[in-house]
């Protein structure tokens, strides 16, 4: 316990150094990031530690939570729902159908008539579809390319988009885990790298629905402007008791605000998932991650509660993924990249333990820290290594350039460090009576 | 009968060439990912950024032999400079093994740590891949870019379409072929091929015959390395070099590995032109096509095309997905994971 306060407290003197040395606002971006790090470190927590599921689709889940973010807060765009929302819901309407006729076909045939019919209703639902939806698509997309060309959102508050990036997440992942959770953890890892492919995919590319790779910019926020804040009589006051700068105190001020938001989410995270850790539900998880075939002869059924909590975990990513997007004011599918958004976080948790949620956390808070302290830690390596060049000289110029790469060969590092020397992570698990 | 030919033509050059080409990368792709699964048993996710690594010491030599003048003629350079990018894999994969695999192998490890150890090696390779070139786009194509030129194909066949085959695209056929026959002679008639096999099948009745692991285990790396690096060279000759491709490219090399049977050759090849072709035909725009094919005036409005370019990632996962669904072991009877 007292290795965990320590290790906690390491951290946070980390981080007011940081302050001291490069800036406050510099450690505040690391913590705030940190946080949501910690979350989405969390929610692989809860399927691999607990549950022992290889998911490396993170980065689709947290994609999709953050494209909630954008459909929850950005105002609904009339002309294009009259320019194409009725044919697009028809669109919708013929595909839900297709789906129900492909269903219902292969629950009413048998033997050889049952394929063809199945062929035939996806074939013919395909152009069915197509004929809809290319027209709402086309018709949409020109309204106002430049600024808009897309359905817009519900215009609701953003934060409500956390919990609704949440619940996309989690029928995401009952669709996937429906189809991909029998698969034992090699093909289950592939499997869910493909999926979290295709919605990036999809994301890039359907205009129509948050933009595509035009992104989506300027969402609102959960916390004041800075601009509004400046103009404030109450804000001026704090700032001169304060003895603070009006300007650099407001963008101080705002993450601040973001990083109690973050906080409390985190802090409600994390207390459920502990709880749900050390609850006999918790223990029936680690007992089947253990020993799958004992735990299915005690009558455990498997597949529905890998499927579960895979459910539950992907949700968790969801959130966090709605958070980031939030924190950045804009949606970006194009910089979701899966050494960043699955496999970083995988580095989380391993380093920090798995099975412990202390662990993911602290692996969140560290590994983002380090992610971004490794470029100026890298160039001034690389300053002093090429020292001895001439400043007008390629290689010195090249390597200089290249100085921010290194921090990929330093996850990889730490991640095979840990893996070996440490296989636990920093917080190991606690097992169910020691602890 | 012009039109028939002209539609075939068309048809040729859009998906047929580089269907071919594109498999052929994929299936020596492939092949070093089910070696390494049948004989070490996890699968390697870090064959992706092993081949942008033998592709980039390939470059880094051709742009050597350049610089002093040696060229291959009207062959690319790099095909005399991938020796020497094979022998950088290699002792990049060597080295890792020491270093991360062989501590695992030793404790029996679950397959699991395998893999999470190398998304570790992943990341590295990554790391000094990028450090080393830069991420961004590198062309070290040279020699004649086309063996049919467009232009002579039609004055020749009196066709209003004309045939391209590029130089690479040959080339990447050519040594497909060359290494695949290669790779199966040695798997199936040398000493050490069979010993490879007789391991991949029974550890330990292998074990006991005598066979030393250490070395069935330094040829498997030696010869995934090699695979690799001509599959990223090919690769980049024939599109470009750019590192975050070579991680990208993983998805599909994965399903040509399985949709073939992990852990066997002839599905890995098999698996890599199913992939190949699929994500082609399926992304490839008909109207142009159906319009030499159709009676006049029936031409199509739309493009006919039945998925964006964009979505080809999830041609080759919907048939993955078919094949984990339909026939677990995938169409050449590889193991089950």
């Amino acid at each position: 316990m007292i290795r965990n306060i320590l290790l906690f407290a390491a951290m946070g003197l980390a981080l007011i150094l940081v302050a001291m040395f490069q800036s406050v606002t510099v450690a505040l971006a690391i913590l705030n990031l940190g946080l949501i790090s910690a979350v989405m470190a969390l929610g692989v927590n809860i399927q691999w530690g607990y549950a022992g599921i290889f998911n490396v689709g993170i980065m689709g889940f947290a994609a999709l939570g953050g494209v909630s973010a954008v459909l929850v807060s950005v105002a609904p765009v009339p002309e294009a729902w009259a320019a194409g929302g009725s044919k697009m819901a028809l669109a919708a309407l013929v595909l839900v159908v297709t789906i129900g006729a492909v269903i219902g076909l292969r629950r009413m045939l048998t033997g050889r008539v049952r394929s063809f019919a199945t062929l035939l209703a996806v074939v013919l639902g395909y152009f069915l579809v197509r004929s809809f939806y290319d027209p709402a698509v086309d018709a949409i997309e020109a309204v106002d390319p430049a600024k808009s060309g897309f359905l817009g959102g519900l215009g609701l508050p953003i934060i409500f988009s956390w919990l609704v990036g949440g619940v996309v997440a989690a029928g995401a992942a009952w669709v996937i885990g429906k189809i991909a959770l029998g698969l034992r953890s090699d093909y289950l890892a592939i499997a869910t790298l493909g999926i979290s492919e295709i919605v990036l995919a999809v994301l890039k590319n359907e205009d129509w629905l948050a933009r595509g790779v035009k992104n989506v910019s300027g969402l609102p926020r959960p916390v004041p402007q800075e601009i509004v804040l400046q103009e404030a009589t109450w804000f001026l006051d704090l700032a001169a008791r304060l003895g603070l700068d009006p300007v650099t105190f407001s963008s101080q001020f705002v993450r601040l605000a973001y990083t109690i938001l973050f906080a409390i989410v985190l802090a409600i995270v994390f207390w459920l998932s502990n709880r749900a850790l050390n609850s006999p539900w918790g223990r029936m998880m680690r007992a089947i991650r253990d020993n799958r075939d004992a735990a299915e002869a005690m009558g455990k059924d498997v597949t529905r509660r890998h499927l579960q909590v895979f459910v539950l975990g992907s949700a968790v990513v969801g959130i966090a993924g709605a958070m980031l997007v939030t924190y950045d004011g804009q949606f970006t599918p194009g910089s979701y990249n899966p050494l960043r958004f699955t496999f970083l976080i995988w580095v989380m948790v391993i380093v920090g333990g798995s099975g412990n949620n202390a662990g993911a956390v602290l692996g969140g808070f560290l590994i983002w820290f380090l992610w971004i302290e490794a470029e100026p830690a890298g160039r001034l390596l690389m300053t002093v290594l090429t020292a001895g060049l001439a400043d007008d000289s390629g290689l010195k110029a090249h390597l200089l350039d290249a100085a921010p790469h290194l921090r990929l060969f330093l996850m990889g590092l730490i991640l095979l460090l840990v893996l070996r020397f440490a296989p636990k992570g920093l917080i190991p698990e606690v097992s169910g009576r020691s602890g | 009968m012009t039109d028939i030919l002209n539609a075939f033509v068309l048809l040729s050059n859009f998906v047929l060439i580089p269907g071919l080409a594109y498999g052929s990368q994929l299936a020596l792709g492939a092949l070093g990912v089910t070696l390494i699964y049948a004989v070490l048993r996890f699968s390697n996710f870090a064959h992706g950024d092993l081949m942008a690594f033998g592709a980039m010491c390939t470059i880094l030599v051709t742009w050597g032999f350049q610089a002093i003048g040696i060229t291959a003629g009207p062959l690319p350079t790099a095909l005399l400079a991938l020796p020497f990018g094979i022998m950088g894999a290699i002792a990049l994969s060597l080295v890792f093994d020491r270093t991360v695999y062989r501590f695992y192998r030793a404790r029996r490890a679950p397959p699991v740590v395998f893999v999470i150890a190398s998304v570790g090696v992943m990341f590295m390779i990554n790391g000094i891949v990028r450090v080393i070139i830069g991420p961004g786009d590198q062309r070290f194509a040279d020699g004649e870019r086309f063996v049919v030129r467009a232009r002579d194909f039609k004055e020749w066949a009196e066709l209003s379409e004309g045939l391209t085959i590029r130089t690479t695209q040959a080339i990447t056929v050519i040594v497909a072929i060359v290494v695949v026959i290669a790779l199966f002679r040695f798997l199936n008639h040398s000493r050490m091929g069979k010993a490879m096999r007789a391991y991949s099948d029974n550890e330990d009745l292998a074990l006991l015959s005598g066979i030393n692991p250490d070395k069935v285990v330094f040829y498997t790396w030696v010869i995934a390395a090699a695979l690799a690096t001509i599959a990223g060279t090919l690769y980049g000759l024939d599109k470009s070099f750019k590192p975050f491709t070579y991680f990208q490219l993983l998805l599909p090399i994965f399903a040509s590995a399985i949709v073939g049977g992990i852990g066997n050759p002839v599905g890995a090849i098999a698996g890599g032109f199913v992939i190949a072709f699929s994500e082609v035909t399926v992304t490839y725009a008909y109207k142009k096509f159906l319009g030499y094919l159709a009676p006049g005036g029936m031409a199509p409005d739309g493009l006919v095309q039945l998925l964006s370019t964009d979505y080809k990632f999830a041609v080759s996962f919907v048939i993955l997905v078919l094949v984990l669904l339909i026939r677990p072991t995938g169409l050449f009877r590889g193991k089950v994971i």
